[in-house]
């Protein structure tokens, strides 16, 4: 009865070059174990291609696409029948929003700011689709949510005050 | 970008003692986080990192459940329990304080708390139930980031069964002024309707309001539902099209605001999506198709930067316009666009340039000969991902004449390849091709024996198993069965001769089952070698218990004479004390079968191999057993799904409580109980557990088996046609010595100069692997001994066809042509036969040397011409040619009356109608279904538009919901020209949805040669199996408590008069077939059946104006799948 979208992103990972996760986002209900058997192998299979070969790879019945920015791998599995481009622009898109809002973003901002980068990324892929793809619209909502962390010290009845008015 | 991030690792630890971080970054290094991360770069070894994390959780987990805990506190604690987690270690104690984080915090903290349950919880998980109330209380709230959040953890996942509680309030949220609330609203639906698809078909108009939203944001979520629905029902979306073309139009004429801009171009998700939903929209509709061939167009002319995004909506397009109805201008632009994919030197554009090849290819062969070149340059890149794409490709046109050369590059790949999946996926596309194609009797074992080998143990279980099939019910020829079946037994010998310790045990177990079988048709074959060799399996101490059995069933029916039960005596011997009970049992067998002859003659006899066994899959026979057990006091059998049940419910939290926030309460009877309150019939100790368990799913295995060629795949040998596929096939074995030479003069080969030798070895590959795509544009290297031989096929069919399907010829000049062909070829095979060498290591008929190559001939340009497409026709602009074009096929693609070639048997029945389902220049093909008392059929009609009879149309089906089987004796017809060949097929479910679907594929060999295939599917509501099923309250009784799936909802009952309840079910009656078993006051019970044997149990209750619906079902999801039904005929009533 569970229906399929065709388009739906399974998961998301961002692992460094020494293959340690930085980020995981799972789409699809996986078990945990299911879950890190699959970065395991990915991060062993991805970390052993070599740099111009493709960035698409076939796993199991997925398609892997990765790009690598600096020292951090963001790996993305879609359907087999998905449009494997897209899809790398994706992780682009994401990594421009991460970059904006961190301002020339690194793998530190993503160690240390982890919950940061999940927010931004539940701002624009929301359930395996692309939510909402204007980067000035996604930094607005995460700054929104932010200014709450500013007046987070203000006593209460403040903070009810504040809306996205 | 990549060059803006430019910081690396290496600069951790001097940077971590910095305080004072560039950027807007603050880098907690002072926090416990930054402690823990600075701590873990220190270490050097995988255990201290371990020891460090366990202090950490430890530390966590005492504070978390402190209560001084302020949630200020939780919230860093819970970030740090997300890390732990990220680096692997599990911190489920954490979990429920997430969850209470998300409840009690102030929003900010709240923030995390969703985020760590997001995180932690995967959507099936049980605590998420207790989110339920959170959400609601935050959807709720005036703060706006509040309901943000709720409904960004609800469009991640949410339980199914809850959503009734939050609908009305998320509804709401469609008309929020704040296009962010909106937004997110639409994509929770969506989430809604991926998982409860009937719990949100009340809102479809609003789903409407979303796509005219004045936000383009909004606007563009709601695509994500269109496409969703699009793809499940087009037809009920066909008014929308003019609306996508017109959102499409203004987005490429960059309409939207400037921040929807992705490096200038303009919102590419979008336009995407829009391209997704045009292709579902005018796939096999003319007049839909016609509204979006402007801005198809508009859209590949816009997308000239050269940016991999443009590259993305580039390639969506081309696939939306071989998918919709074809235009020619617009497919020749397509196909241009494909080539600059291929041609591309960035390897992600050149690897999707080859996933569109493989995609068209089928439709249009004449592309794959244009990348010829490329392809084969692709087939030895060092990118396993290429490569594999590329065997693809390959796979798509292999036809009879080609398929040796692209199953050994299939084969050469499976040697090397390591990964599971693509061998068990590879294998089988090669045993498909080799049953599909195969050559000849020799090349077809080989090849198979080589799957068993590089398939081993993974691959599919329906390759052996068809394999045998096959050589145990032959084909027509007795002669060719015997062949086979020989070369096969002497291949096996042979095989098990070497080393058979290093083969497969699937392999073995073939090995074994021919050798049982067929080794007594090698006469002077002793029985006892045989013996012997499968003895020696027997000793072999990697043969696994399972291969034994066979081995042992195997013997079991060779042995005989002295000899033979002397070694079968000695098996004996050692298996009959074996611990394995089936091992012993076989060796049982051996012994006695062994010395009794009269009694083995009996059991194994030699000449009924093809007779089908009575199998009583219902196990009648032991109804005395089990009802002697049952009086001696055994517990009555309980299904599986049925016991593991009733464990998850001992085990499991309880589920009950959280029932009543739904807008179920007045459903709330006494819970496990029948609801008939009448009925509950206590003592069922000693019954049946239920229904339907008699048989339902028990259906021999043997019947799902793919009969992937049945008998007509490798009927190579029985017909003069496929004897020129045989000689065919020789062409490029023998291609590399013989092409350069004779064949090919550089006359001939205009578009190729010549080249170097490594080049020269390129082309000839490329010779043999795209042969039969044939087209003028084409090496003629390939094209030439080929397409003359199939003239000559076609010559010989030509007399038979037209005064066979006389009748059927409406137009003159249709006959007039193919005599004009006639007498054309007859004048080439006078002149210009030639002896032939290729084919003597084939056995062949004396009428082979009719289907000789000839030298050139016109004809040969004619027919190839002809498959390839109408319009080239006119490239060629010899007279004679023109004349002997078939008259134009004005009447393809306009809808024919099918209803008269239904089966007479299904004259009183009501069927659907007919609707066309796919078609090609050649076929069309429709269908529709007929509902039968106890069966549906699904009834599939094939017009063949050509002027050529189509000798062999194989047809496959299938489907994930539904078992496909085959009505009367072959799914294999003939499609004589202009006439109808029907085929039927009864479906049962398999797995209940709400709409079932079936996928076909229509192959065939048109008499020049190309093979075509055509790809449909079929679609039909779980409506059309459903059945009454006529059941006693007391019997209703007993099945309501044993079934185990249930659901229920609130509907809106139909009131016509003073009898509302009544009036509903007898709508429900009449639509959906049902069978009411009684009526009492307020309640009413009703029953029904699913093809086959799956029954539904409905309770429904009138109660304050609603009628609160229950069905319940052994089967999982059809209660579900019911309820949409019944949702939609009291909806559209």
């Amino acid at each position: 009865m569970y229906m399929q979208s065709i388009h739906l992103m399974q998961f998301m990972l961002l692992f460094s070059r020494q293959g340690k996760l930085r980020l995981q986002k799972w789409y699809v209900p996986l078990s945990d174990k299911e879950r890190k058997k699959i970065s395991r192998d990915l991060v062993q299979t991805i970390l052993a291609r070599k740099p111009k070969m493709c960035s698409f790879l076939e796993w199991r019945d997925l398609k892997i696409v990765y790009k690598r920015y600096a020292s951090l791998y963001f790996c993305c599995a879609v359907e087999d029948q998905d449009n494997e481009l897209i899809t790398l622009e994706i992780i682009h898109r994401y990594v421009e929003l991460l970059d904006k809002y961190f301002g020339s973003v690194c793998e530190l901002d993503i160690i240390f700011n982890f919950e940061k980068a999940y927010f931004i990324l539940d701002e624009f892929l929301l359930g395996g689709e692309a939510q909402e793809t204007s980067k000035k619209n996604v930094l607005k909502a995460i700054e929104q949510a932010d200014l709450l962390q500013e007046e987070a010290e203000a006593p209460r009845s403040v903070l009810e005050e504040i809306g996205l008015t | 970008m990549s060059d803006v991030v430019e910081k690396t690792l290496t600069a951790l630890p001097s940077l971590l003692s910095l305080d004072s971080h560039s950027g807007s970054t603050k880098l907690s290094s002072s926090s416990k986080l930054g402690n823990l991360i600075r701590g873990i770069t220190e270490l050097t070894s995988k255990h201290e990192e371990e020891k460090l994390i366990q202090r950490e959780l430890a530390s966590i987990k005492e504070q978390v459940s402190s209560p001084n805990t302020s949630m200020r506190q939780m919230k860093e604690l819970m970030v740090r329990a997300i890390y732990c987690e990220m680096l692997g270690y599990e911190a489920s104690f954490s979990y429920i304080h997430a969850i209470k984080l998300a409840q009690q915090g102030t929003a900010l903290e709240k923030r995390v708390g969703y985020l760590a349950v997001s995180l932690f919880l995967n959507e099936s998980h049980e605590l998420l139930l207790l989110l339920v109330n959170t959400v609601l209380k935050d959807l709720q709230s005036t703060n706006l980031i509040e309901v943000c959040m709720a409904l960004t953890v609800v469009s991640q996942m949410f339980p199914k069964d809850m959503i009734p509680a939050i609908l009305p309030l998320v509804e709401e949220k469609l008309t929020h002024p704040k296009e962010i609330i909106r937004r997110k609203a639409v994509l929770a639906l969506y989430k809604f309707y991926l998982i409860a698809p009937n719990q949100v078909q009340h809102i479809h108009n609003k789903f409407r309001k979303a796509l005219c939203d004045k936000d383009p944001g909004v606007m563009t979520a709601s695509l994500h539902i269109y496409l969703q629905m699009i793809q499940e029902n087009p037809e009920g979306y066909k008014d929308l099209t003019a609306s996508f073309v017109t959102i499409l139009k203004q987005v490429v004429a960059g309409k939207l605001p400037m921040d929807f801009n992705y490096h200038s171009v303009p919102a590419p998700w979008l336009q995407i999506q829009l391209l997704r939903i045009l292709a579902f929209l005018g796939k096999n509709d003319q007049s839909s198709s016609e509204i979006m061939y402007d801005i198809l167009e508009e859209s590949l002319r816009r997308a000239e930067i050269n940016h991999n995004i443009t590259y993305a909506i580039l390639y969506e397009c081309v696939k939306c316009i071989y998918t919709i109805h074809p235009k020619s201008e617009l497919l020749e632009k397509a196909a241009k666009c494909i080539g600059n994919f291929v041609l591309s030197t960035k390897i992600n554009l050149k690897y999707l340039g080859l996933k569109a090849l493989t995609y068209v290819v089928q439709q249009d062969p004449k592309l794959a000969l244009q990348h010829q070149v490329t392809i084969i340059e692709c087939l030895d890149h060092p990118d396993l991902i290429i490569k594999r794409e590329t065997l693809e490709l390959l796979f798509r046109i292999t036809n009879a004449q080609n398929v040796a050369v692209i199953v050994e590059k299939m084969l050469e790949f499976l040697r090397g390849n390591k990964d599971d999946y693509t061998t068990i996926d590879l294998v089988g596309k090669v045993a498909e091709l080799a049953e599909k194609y195969a050559p000849n009797n020799e090349w077809f074992i080989e090849t198979m024996s080589t799957v068993f080998s590089v398939g081993g143990d993974t691959m599919q279980p329906d390759i052996p198993n068809s394999f045998l099939k096959l050589l145990s019910e032959g084909f027509d020829s007795v002669e060719e069965d015997r062949k086979l079946k020989l070369f096969a037994v002497d291949s096996y010998v042979s095989l098990l001769q070497g080393e058979p310790g290093k083969l497969p045990q699937r392999f073995l177990q073939v090995i074994s089952w021919v050798l049982g079988e067929y080794s007594y048709l090698r006469g002077e074959l002793d029985a006892a070698t045989v013996l012997r060799l499968l003895a020696k399996l027997l000793d072999t101490k990697s043969t696994s218990s399972e291969t034994k059995s066979w081995v042992l069933m195997a013997m079991t029916k060779v042995c005989e004479g002295g000899v033979g039960v002397s070694v079968a005596q000695e098996v004996c011997e050692t298996y009959s004390s074996s611990l394995d009970t089936a091992l012993r049992q076989r060796a049982q067998e051996l012994q006695h079968l062994s010395q009794d002859r009269d009694l083995r003659a009996k059991v194994l006899p030699r000449e009924a191999g093809s007779e089908p066994l009575e199998v009583d899959s219902s196990l009648s026979f032991l109804d005395g057993f089990v009802s002697e057990a049952l009086a001696a006091g055994a517990a009555p059998y309980k299904p599986h799904h049925q016991r593991q049940e009733e464990l998850a419910q001992a085990k499991a939290l309880s589920m009950e409580p959280y029932g009543l926030p739904i807008s179920m309460s007045s459903c709330s009877i006494a819970d496990r109980q029948s609801p008939t309150l009448l009925s509950v019939s206590s003592g069922l100790s000693g019954d049946s557990p239920s229904l339907s368990q008699k048989g339902g799913s028990t259906t021999p295995k043997l019947d799902g088996v793919k009969r992937v060629w049945g008998r007509q795949g490798y009927l190579v040998q029985t017909e003069p046609v496929e004897e020129s596929d045989l000689v065919e096939v020789t062409g490029p074995l023998q291609s590399p010595n013989q092409q350069a030479g004779a064949d090919g003069p550089p006359s001939q080969t205009p578009t190729l100069k010549p080249t170097p030798q490594p080049e020269q070895e390129k082309q000839q590959l490329a010779s043999s692997l795209f042969v039969g795509l044939g087209s003028q544009s084409s090496l003629c290297l390939m094209g030439k001994p080929e397409a003359t031989t199939q003239r000559f096929r076609r010559k010989a069919k030509g007399p038979v066809l037209s005064s066979s399907t006389g009748e059927q010829i409406s137009n003159s000049s249709v006959s007039a042509s193919s005599m004009a062909n006639n007498l054309l070829c007859n004048d080439l095979l006078d002149s210009n036969i030639t002896s032939e060498t290729a084919a003597p290591s084939l056995e062949q008929t004396p009428q082979l040397s009719r289907d000789l190559p000839a030298a050139n001939g016109a004809c040969a340009v004619e027919s190839t011409d002809r498959d390839v497409k109408e319009n080239s026709a006119s490239l060629i602009g010899d007279n004679r040619l023109v004349a002997a074009d078939p008259a134009p096929r004005g009447d393809r693609g306009k809808l024919k009356d099918f209803s008269a070639h239904l089966p007479a048997e299904f004259s009183g029945l009501c069927h659907s109608d007919i609707s066309p389902l796919a078609s090609n220049q050649s076929l069309d093909v429709s269908a529709c279904h007929v509902q039968k008392e106890d069966s549906l059929v699904l009834v599939v009609f094939m017009y063949n538009s050509s002027d050529d009879a189509i000798p062999h149309i194989l047809l496959e089906l299938r489907s994930d919901e539904l078992e496909v089987s085959c009505e009367g004796d072959s799914p294999v017809e003939e499609a004589r020209s202009r006439s109808v060949a029907v085929c039927q097929y009864s479906l049962t479910v398999k797995k209940p949805s709400v709409h079932v679907e079936v996928a076909g594929t229509v192959s065939y060999q048109l008499p020049v040669g190309t093979s075509q295939s055509v790809q449909f599917s079929y679609k039909l509501p779980l409506t059309s199996f459903i059945r009454p099923l006529t059941v006693s309250t007391e019997e209703y009784g007993t099945m309501w408590l044993d079934f185990s799936h249930d659901t229920k909802q609130k509907l809106t009952p139909i009131c016509l008069g003073q009898e509302p309840l009544m009036d509903t079910l007898n709508v429900l009656k009449k639509k959906l077939k049902l069978h009411v078993v009684e009526i009492i006051g307020m309640e009413g019970i009703v029953a029904c059946r699913v093809l086959r044997d799956q029954p539904c149990l409905m309770h429904c209750r009138l109660h304050a104006g609603a009628l609160s619906v229950w069905l319940r079902s052994p089967v999982p999801d059809l209660p579900d799948c019911l309820m949409y039904h019944c949702q939609r005929a009291l909806q559209e009533h």
